[in-house]
């Protein structure tokens, strides 16, 4: 094939512009955030500070007290209650999903294919519909305004169970089988043998829960009435109501929100980009 | 039962339990709650819960801002879904040229806005589409177009909020368009080109029935994903101006939880399944016919 220099400038010239486009609002948010209190609101917009400023994350993160009385935005302990939802909500999700999973795919049981129809035709019911009830259930259960009200929901993990069904299917029956003869027990096959062959797979979900969680806005503000519960987007959400004029400001908030999961990305992207290209692409 | 059974129970088991207890039976009170008129004093006492069968889907026909909900949810969709998928594709096609270097970096960081919390980003975004100090109109004006109104206007709203959903989204549909442009038959597509077939034709006639089925299926999850808006203007504009932003789901959030109309939330949320269920058949029947599935 004769590559044509002239296209290949062009189709390259097309692909640094469209990611300096897709990664400019990102670097944006990082750079207003540290910039002195009402720079970025001049014409044109500042691309650089003129002068670097920890003074929004001081402001954002600090408790400082005001007449007597301490006041800060909560953000420290938001990132707390963020970090633990997430994190509990991943390891019970991998815990409860990555076995059913096998299940589904290895083990042979009593409605095991009726099962797994309903579990497929079930993805199309939006989360939505079963969110007004959920409210009330967990309400007579005393589950409102607390964690457990937040990471409970996340546990259903059908598109996660669904995920480490197709990873196990590609599993040879032999192997299993040779195990049982050898009479390794169904639990011990599963953590010495699939276990480790599902790695990959379940660092991919890991990061597919971990994410989801962190970023989940929609659920976590109707379930948490107390600001001491906030996770991350909902106190973020409510500062922004207030704040919207002070850009610096909510940028830092944006900046704090989206790098601890943006560096988890950029650091583990390599897993989870082979779960979603399924280990066809390379390079 | 054997011990492969109980094994099995035993993995499977608790996730089902959960998922029944959050997720099936949750949708079956929702069905029960949409002919209630469940509202804030059932909240305090259930022998306030009265039984108004189909009253609250007539109520919800003849409230306006519901058909206002429903038209800007439309709205949205039909631009939204073209124009996501366009972007996807695009950039999937053009990291799958030959030509193009370092693609994996392009990969990652087009994906990156995929993995930010909506929340953060839609702050950033209020910025960057700010009428007098915003980057968009920075950029616009460079190119000599006059400054847009774009949160302010409703004319302009609802591109301005596609404009940040698309940023958003379309990484993950690009990985997803990447993966199985990659499973395109080289040699169907080289006898193509050895039969005069030009870029086009190639495209139209070896690549796009190739990919038809995942497009096919990238459109359905679009159209449902779209048509479940709602933190995108929570944020961002609070469905305003008048009204341009209000969506299905956020009418619902508003009647549910500002309101605490349950009963006529629950119908609203139906309504919105049965439009996503409806959506789903018509264009899984659509690729049938074209054999794409």
């Amino acid at each position: 094939m004769v590559v044509r220099p002239a296209r290949a400038l062009v189709m390259n010239a097309v692909a640094v512009l469209l990611t300096v486009a897709t990664v400019a609002p990102l670097l944006w948010m990082v750079l207003v955030s540290f910039m002195p209190r009402g720079a970025s609101s001049a014409f044109p917009p500042p691309l650089w500070p003129v002068r670097w400023t920890w003074e929004n994350y001081h402001e954002l993160l600090a408790r400082r007290e005001y007449d007597g009385v301490f006041f800060d935005y909560r953000i420290v302990p938001a990132l707390l209650n963020s970090l633990f939802v997430a994190g509990v909500s991943t390891l019970l999700g991998l815990l409860l999903t990555v076995p059913a999973g096998y299940a589904f795919a290895k083990l042979r049981f009593r409605g095991r294919e009726r099962l797994l129809q309903l579990l497929i035709a079930s993805l199309v019911v939006p989360g939505q519909v079963a969110m007004l009830p959920l409210f009330l259930i967990f309400k007579e259960l005393g589950l409102v305004n607390s964690y457990a009200g937040v990471i409970l929901p996340s546990l259903a993990g059908i598109f996660a169970i669904l995920f480490v069904r197709q990873a196990t299917l590609s599993i040879p029956d032999e192997m299993l089988d040779a195990a049982r003869l050898d009479g390794a027990s169904e639990g011990r096959i599963f953590v010495s043998i699939v276990l480790p062959l599902l790695a990959p797979v379940t660092v991919t979900l890991a990061l597919f829960m971990f994410l989801g969680s962190w970023n989940d806005f929609l659920w976590p503000l109707i379930v948490l009435a107390d600001q001491h519960l906030y996770t991350l987007p909902v106190a973020v959400a409510a500062i922004s109501r207030e704040h919207a004029a002070d850009g610096e400001l909510m940028m830092a908030a944006a900046v704090v929100t989206t790098m601890p999961v943006l560096l988890l990305f950029l650091a583990l992207q390599r897993y989870y980009m082979t779960g979603l290209l399924g280990g066809s692409v390379k390079g | 039962m054997t011990r492969g059974e109980r094994t099995a129970w035993l993995f499977t088991a608790p996730v089902l339990a959960i998922i029944l207890l959050v997720f099936v039976l949750p949708t079956l009170v929702a069905l029960g709650l949409s002919v209630t008129d469940y509202s804030i004093y059932a909240l305090a006492d259930w022998s306030n819960l009265g039984f108004v069968g189909l009253g609250n889907f007539a109520d919800l026909l003849a409230t306006p801002l519901f058909w206002r909900a429903l038209g800007n949810t439309a709205l949205f969709a039909a631009l939204g879904v073209p124009m996501a998928i366009g972007a996807s594709l695009a950039a999937a096609l053009l990291l799958h040229d030959a030509t193009v270097r370092w693609k994996p970096a392009w990969r990652v960081l087009l994906f990156a806005p995929y993995v930010t919390s909506v929340v953060a980003t839609a702050v950033v975004w209020r910025f960057v589409l700010n009428t007098r100090f915003g980057l968009l109109n920075y950029v616009l004006g460079g190119l000599g177009i006059a400054p847009v109104d774009w949160l302010g206007d409703p004319r302009a709203s609802i591109p301005a909020i596609l404009l940040f959903v698309t940023w958003k989204i379309f990484g993950y549909n690009m990985i997803v368009f990447t993966a199985a442009l990659s499973a395109v038959p080289q040699d169907l597509m080289e006898a193509a080109r050895l039969d005069g077939a030009g870029r086009w034709a190639r495209f139209r006639h070896v690549t796009l029935p190739a990919i038809g089925p995942t497009l096919l299926l990238a459109a359905v999850m679009s159209v449902a994903g779209f048509l479940q808006l709602f933190a995108e203007p929570y944020v961002m504009t609070m469905g305003g101006p008048a009204q341009s932003t209000v969506t299905v789901l956020y009418f619902m959030f508003d009647e549910g939880f500002r309101w605490w109309n349950l009963g006529q939330a629950s119908a609203v949320a139906f309504v919105l399944f049965v439009l996503i269920l409806a959506v789903t058949i018509v264009q899984t029947r659509i690729g049938r016919r074209y054999e794409w599935l």
